[in-house]
């Protein structure tokens, strides 16, 4: 069913599609994390409420997140060809991917900071704590297996992301499936890079579950 | 109680929000709290002493007035001051409110940690505070492996971590069954005596009051309804939520209802141990109803109250306030209730 060199291109769409979904998560976790925090923070409810700020970036947040991804990717293009040179292939794609990544990475932080016992937080701050203690010694550690979870659904949502992202030409497993399943109908090749999808997704959600079953404290 | 108390509340009023939606939560309170007394605010759910409990340490705002702690209103304080005024008053909740996430010696360590204490010298400090409140052997153990009785122990060792000259105790026994209740107010009262510790304890329980409060304050409708000793407090009664806290509503207060005189009495010491009613029916003649009574003990001191009802003669009335006031028997008429 596969002609010659098929294996090797599937290994490099493969390899491609792993360091597209990481990279992006792992960028998308720098921008989302603090944003997600200032969210917990600034909220009428949280312990530095401020509702202009957490009306602006929660704004933000919302507009990002309402945009289809596969418009964003094209209307990002300028702004991918300025970052990353390109707006074809893998590291191009990373632009947009974290673009649209980040903001939903703010918001499931924001969920599983806000699952933080409110009066765990009252105590800390009867005890002298900052803000800042307050979310880098509480919020963050006591969240930290809900955190986990999320972190495996973020990285879930952006591999399928980065698969959509072959139709504008970036790479990856998806590109395959496109170039080879979709414009050539060999919908053999389509279903094998499904199923490799479909394994990754199994792959990361079971070591999220594990991590953050294993870190948490509260069973047992 | 004398020389500057250890904290002094002034004028306090708290509102929550404005305009027509706002609510008075406190008003105009005045308290003194002096160094090394248990100091009890007791009041029915509402009536605002969780929220008094939390301007002591600022977790609350409060509208107008001022907290002095320790000669200073704190009130004016920048946050940095603050935080560091919080590490000398320690507070313990109704929910442990522990740290789910680290075991009871992280737990302990917490506090050290915010103050800037090395982590070698914390670890020795948060061994030594688990094995005041007998939890040595729990030091490795998760919040939620802990009993209630034991989490709220951990709680007190890290309010303690700090060397704290007041301890707030926001419901601290309201979660706990009556067995564990008795261990940690007794845990409680053994800090005040060895340390010295100035404790605050808010509570709806009348039980924690009389087991371990020098003075007790009544927080009723958002203000200060009256403030005493226990037993001053107990003995007389002047307010009807001080009544109320001290009678178990429906054991008492339903009961009087209708036509007739009541009589309050309260025995205390010795003449607990009288016949009083006996030798009172038999001197003055008269056939009086036992409405209500109970024997509680404050402190060590058996005190007995005990409601009746008098004969609709004005005579036989005179008689018995004669002979109680013969016989030393604070009494008083009990008529105002619904």
């Amino acid at each position: 069913m596969f002609k010659e060199g098929m294996l090797a291109l599937m290994g490099q769409g493969l390899l491609e599609t792993l360091y597209m979904t990481i990279v992006s998560t792992v960028m998308a976790y720098i921008i989302g994390l603090p944003v997600g925090m200032l969210l917990v923070v600034t909220d009428k409810e949280g312990i530095r409420p401020s509702p202009t700020i957490n009306r602006i970036v929660g704004g933000i947040v919302n507009v990002l997140r309402s945009v289809p991804f596969i418009i964003l990717l094209v209307a990002v293009m300028p702004v991918t060809r300025f970052i990353a040179g390109t707006s074809i292939g893998s590291t191009a794609t990373i632009v947009p991917l974290v673009i649209a990544a980040a903001p939903f990475v703010a918001r499931l932080v924001e969920s599983s900071a806000k699952e933080v016992d409110r009066g765990v937080i009252e105590a800390s701050l009867s005890m002298g704590a900052s803000t800042m203690e307050v979310v880098l010694k509480v919020l963050l550690p006591e969240a930290k297996p809900s955190l986990i979870v999320g972190a495996a659904i973020a990285t879930t949502t952006i591999l399928g992301y980065s698969a959509m992202s072959g139709f504008v030409g970036g790479g990856g497993l998806g590109n395959i499936a496109i170039n080879y399943g979709y414009y050539r109908s060999q919908t053999d090749i389509m279903l094998v890079m499904v199923l490799i999808l479909v394994v990754i997704v199994q792959i990361f959600q079971e070591i999220g579950n594990m991590i953050a079953n294993k870190c948490d404290k509260r069973i047992r | 109680m004398s020389g500057i108390p250890t904290i002094q509340i002034k004028n306090l009023n708290k509102t929550f929000g404005t305009g027509d939606g706002a609510v008075v939560a406190l008003d105009d309170i005045n308290l003194s709290i002096f160094q090394g007394e248990i100091f009890g605010i007791i009041g029915l759910s509402g009536a605002g002493k969780s929220t008094l409990v939390r301007c002591i340490n600022l977790l609350e705002r409060p509208t107008t007035g001022s907290v002095i702690f320790e000669g200073s209103d704190i009130t004016s304080y920048s946050d940095n001051e603050l935080r560091k005024v919080r590490q000398s008053i320690g507070m313990i909740f109704q929910g442990f409110n522990l740290l789910m996430q680290r075991n009871s010696l992280d737990n302990v360590c917490f506090p050290l940690e915010l103050a800037g204490v090395s982590r070698k010298e914390a670890i020795a400090r948060a061994k030594e505070l688990l094995k005041t409140v007998g939890l040595s052997d729990k030091e490795k153990a998760y919040p939620a492996q802990l009993s209630g009785g034991q989490k709220q122990r951990v709680a007190i060792a890290r309010a303690l971590a700090t060397k704290p000259k007041v301890l707030l105790c926001d419901e601290a026994t309201s979660a706990l069954d009556p067995t564990t209740t008795q261990s940690i107010l007794a845990l409680l009262k053994e800090l005040n005596q060895k340390l010295g510790l100035t404790i605050i304890i808010i509570t709806h329980e009348m039980k924690v009051i009389e087991q371990i409060c020098n003075r007790v304050a009544i927080i009723d409708n958002s203000r200060i309804g009256e403030i005493g000793t226990v037993d001053d407090v107990f003995r007389h009664p002047k307010t009807i939520a001080a009544k109320k806290l001290i009678f178990p509503t429906g054991e008492y207060t339903e009961k009087i209802s209708g036509d007739g005189k009541y009589l309050r009495l309260v025995f205390e010491g010795n003449s607990a141990d009288r016949p009083i009613i006996a030798n009172m029916i038999l001197k003055c003649g008269a056939p009086v109803s036992i409405v209500f009574a109970n024997t509680k003990n404050i402190d060590g001191q058996v005190f007995g109250h005990m409601i009746i009802k008098l004969p609709d003669d004005d005579e036989v009335v005179r008689k018995i306030s004669a002979y109680l006031e013969m016989e030393k028997i604070t009494y008083s008429e009990e008529k105002d209730y619904v």
